[in-house]
C-alpha cells in the first residue's frame, strides 16, 4: 500500500463519510458488546502494564544495588578480631576492582542486629563476627582470587558477595515482567477474538443490507469500511474509558514506601504515565485488524 | 435531466449479448441454448409462465448469476472474467428494478433512491437538484422522507425505478415492475419506461402482463421474448 493511499484510508477511517455511515443500520447490541469488551480489556491492560513496569524497575534496582555491595565477615576469637580485620582491609584496598572497604563500627552492627535481638544487647558478650562492607568498582574484582588470598592470610574471613540470593530475586522480577507482558498480549488476543465475534454477528445481522448494497453496485471495500470504521471507533472509545478508569485505580494506590515494598511500587513514574495512552490505540488497531479479517472472509463468501 | 442522459459510448452491435447460454440451479436444466442480443436503444419484453426462468435470465444478464454453459457479454466484456470489484462497476452501468424492490428499510425513500450514488462515493450535496427532479418525475416528491415499509406497492415500484436510473445507466432491467399495482399505475410505470427508452436507453422488462405489452406496442417498437420449454423464442404478432 502506498503511503498516499494509506493516508487517504486513515482519513476516511477517522473522519468518515456521514452518508456511508448511514447505510448500515446502527446495531445496539454489538455496539455495546464492543464498547464493554474494549473498556474491560483496557482496564486490565493498564494493570498489566503497571505490573510490567514496576517489576522491571524492581529487577533493575535489585540487580544494581546488590551487585555493587558485598560483605566480608570475620569470624575470629575476640583477641584476633582486630588484627584480622586490619589484615582483611589491607588486602581489600590492594585488590583491583574494589572501590572501598570499610569495617562497620560496633554501633552500626548493633543497629543491624537490633531487629532480631532488641536494642541494648551487649554485643561484646556475644560472638558476633565483624562485618566489612565492600563496594565494588566497575568492572568488579575477581571474587575467586580474592577468596583464595583471604583464605591464606585471614583464616576467619568469609566473603559474601550476595550473588547467591540476589539472582533468584532478580530472576523472579524478570519473570514477573514477562508474565505481565504475556498478559498484555493475551488481553489483546482476547479482545481481538471478542471483536471478531461481534463483527461477525453484525455482518450476519446485516446480511440483507449487504446484499442490497451489492445489488446497487457497492464494492466490497466500501461495505467492509462501514463495519471496520464502526468497530475501530467503538474499540478506541471503549478502551479510552477503560484506560482512564485503570489509570485512576493505579493513581489511587498508595505511594511507594519501604514498608509496603513491592506492592506499593505498582504504578507509573514520570513519562511512564504516558504509556497507557498507547492502550486505546492498540485496542483500535486490534479491532481494525479483527473486523477487516471478518469482513473480508464474509464478503468473500457471498456471490 | 442528468439521470436521463446516456453515455453516448459506442457499444457495437449489442449492449447485452447471451450466447448459447444454459443454466440450472443444481437440478434439471432451467434454460438451455438461449441466444439473444439487446441492441442499444432497443425495448424488449420477456414473458413466460411463472417459474419459467424470467428472473433467472435477468440475473444472468446483470451478472448476479453465472451461466452453467454458454456466455454472457455486457458492454463487450465477458461477465465471467470480471472480478468482484469489476462486477460492482458493471452493476452501476445496468439499472435494475428487482421483483421485490429491495430497499434499505431504515433509510427514507430519498436516500434509498440515492443509494447507488452513495456507494459509488458521489457527493449527494451536488446531486440534490438531480435527485429532486427524479423524485418529481416518478411522482414521489411528497413521499421522499417516508420509510420504504410505509410505501404502497405502486410507490415502491416507482421508487425502485428511480433508484435504477439515478446513475444514468445505459441499460435498465426491470423484473415485473407492474407486479402488484393496478392497471392505471401500471400504465404510469410503462410511461416512465417508454420515456427512458426515448432518451436512448436500452430496456428489458420481464412481465407476464400481456395487456401491458399490448399497451406498450402502441407507443414503442418493442420486441417480445418468451421463455418456453427452456428456450427463448421471439413472440410473433399473436400477442
Ligand atoms: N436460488 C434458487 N435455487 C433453486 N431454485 C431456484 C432458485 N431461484 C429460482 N429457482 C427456481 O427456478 C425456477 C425459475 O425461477 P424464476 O424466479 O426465474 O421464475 P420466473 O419466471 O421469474 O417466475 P415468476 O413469474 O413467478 O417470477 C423456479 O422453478 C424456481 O423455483
Ligand atoms: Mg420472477
Amino acid at each position: 500500500m502506498s503511503s498516499d493511499s494509506f493516508a487517504g484510508h486513515l482519513k476516511t477511517l477517522i473522519i468518515g463519510d456521514v452518508q456511508a455511515d448511514r447505510v448500515v443500520p446502527p446495531s445496539g447490541f454489538t455496539a455495546q458488546l464492543t464498547l464493554f469488551a474494549a473498556g474491560a480489556m483496557a482496564f486490565l491492560a493498564v494493570f498489566a502494564l503497571a505490573l510490567s513496569l514496576a517489576s522491571g524497575r524492581l529487577a533493575d534496582r535489585w540487580a544494581d544495588e546488590l551487585a555493587r555491595a558485598a560483605t566480608l565477615r570475620i569470624n575470629a576469637p575476640a583477641e584476633q578480631r582486630a588484627a584480622q580485620t586490619e589484615a582483611a582491609l589491607k588486602i581489600l584496598r590492594q585488590t583491583p576492582g574494589v572501590a572501598s572497604a570499610r569495617a562497620f563500627t560496633a554501633d552500626e552492627q548493633a543497629a543491624l542486629l537490633a531487629p532480631w535481638f532488641g536494642a541494648g544487647v551487649p554485643l561484646d558478650a556475644l560472638p558476633v563476627p565483624q562485618l566489612i562492607e565492600v563496594i565494588e568498582d566497575d568492572p568488579g574484582y575477581d571474587a575467586t582470587g580474592l577468596r583464595l588470598r583471604l583464605q591464606a592470610e585471614v583464616p576467619g574471613a568469609v566473603l559474601d558477595d550476595h550473588t547467591r540470593w540476589r539472582e533468584p530475586l532478580v530472576e523472579a522480577a524478570h519473570s514477573l515482567r514477562l508474565l505481565a507482558v504475556v498478559s498484555i498480549l493475551l488481553i489483546a488476543g482476547a479482545m481481538g477474538a471478542m471483536i471478531t465475534l461481534a463483527a461477525n454477528a453484525a455482518l450476519a445481522a446485516n446480511a440483507q443490507v449487504i446484499e442490497v448494497l451489492r445489488l446497487v453496485g457497492a464494492q466490497d471495500g466500501y461495505i467492509a469500511q462501514a463495519f471496520i470504521r464502526r468497530f475501530t471507533l467503538r474499540a478506541l472509545s471503549g478502551a479510552a474509558v477503560g484506560m482512564a478508569f485503570g489509570m485512576l485505580g493505579v493513581w489511587l494506590m498508595p505511594a511507594a514506601s519501604d514498608e509496603g515494598g513491592f506492592l506499593t511500587g505498582l504504578g507509573f513514574q514520570g513519562f511512564g504515565w504516558l504509556l497507557p495512552l498507547a492502550i486505546p490505540l492498540l485496542g483500535a488497531l486490534v479491532a481494525y485488524v479483527a473486523t477487516t479479517r471478518a469482513a473480508k472472509k464474509r464478503l468473500g463468501d457471498l456471490t | 435531466m442528468l439521470w436521463g442522459k446516456t453515455s453516448g459510448q459506442k457499444l457495437g452491435a449489442a449492449v447485452i449479448e447471451l450466447d448459447n447460454l444454459g443454466y440450472n440451479y443444481g437440478g434439471g436444466e432451467l434454460l438451455s441454448g438461449v441466444s439473444v442480443k439487446l441492441a442499444p436503444g432497443s425495448f424488449h419484453f420477456l414473458t413466460g409462465p411463472s417459474g419459467a426462468g424470467k428472473t433467472t435470465l435477468l440475473k444472468l444478464c446483470y451478472g448476479a448469476l453465472t451461466p452453467t454453459s454458454g456466455r454472457v457479454r455486457a458492454f463487450n466484456m465477458d461477465v465471467k472474467g470480471l472480478d468482484r470489484d469489476q462486477m460492482a462497476l458493471l452493476r452501476r452501468r445496468v439499472g435494475v428494478v428487482h421483483q421485490d424492490c429491495r430497499f434499505l428499510d431504515h433509510l427514507p425513500v430519498i436516500e434509498n433512491i440515492a443509494l447507488p450514488l452513495t456507494v459509488s462515493g458521489r457527493d449527494l450535496g451536488q446531486e440534490e437538484a438531480n435527485l429532486r427532479e427524479l423524485l418529481n418525475w416518478v411522482g414521489l416528491a411528497d413521499r421522499s422522507d417516508a420509510l420504504p415499509p410505509e410505501l404502497s406497492g405502486g410507490e415502491r415500484q416507482r421508487a425502485a425505478l428511480a433508484r435504477s436510473v439515478i446513475l444514468s445507466p445505459d441499460v435498465i432491467i426491470a423484473d415485473e415492475p407492474t407486479g402488484n399495482v393496478d392497471w392505471e399505475m401500471s400504465q404510469r410505470l410503462l410511461q416512465l419506461l417508454v420515456e427512458l427508452n426515448r432518451m436512448g436507453k436500452t430496456i428489458l422488462v420481464a412481465t407476464h402482463d400481456l395487456s401491458l405489452i399490448r399497451a406498450a406496442k402502441n407507443q414503442v417498437q418493442a420486441r417480445v421474448l418468451r421463455i418456453w420449454d427452456r428456450q427463448l423464442h421471439l413472440a410473433g404478432a399473436d400477442l
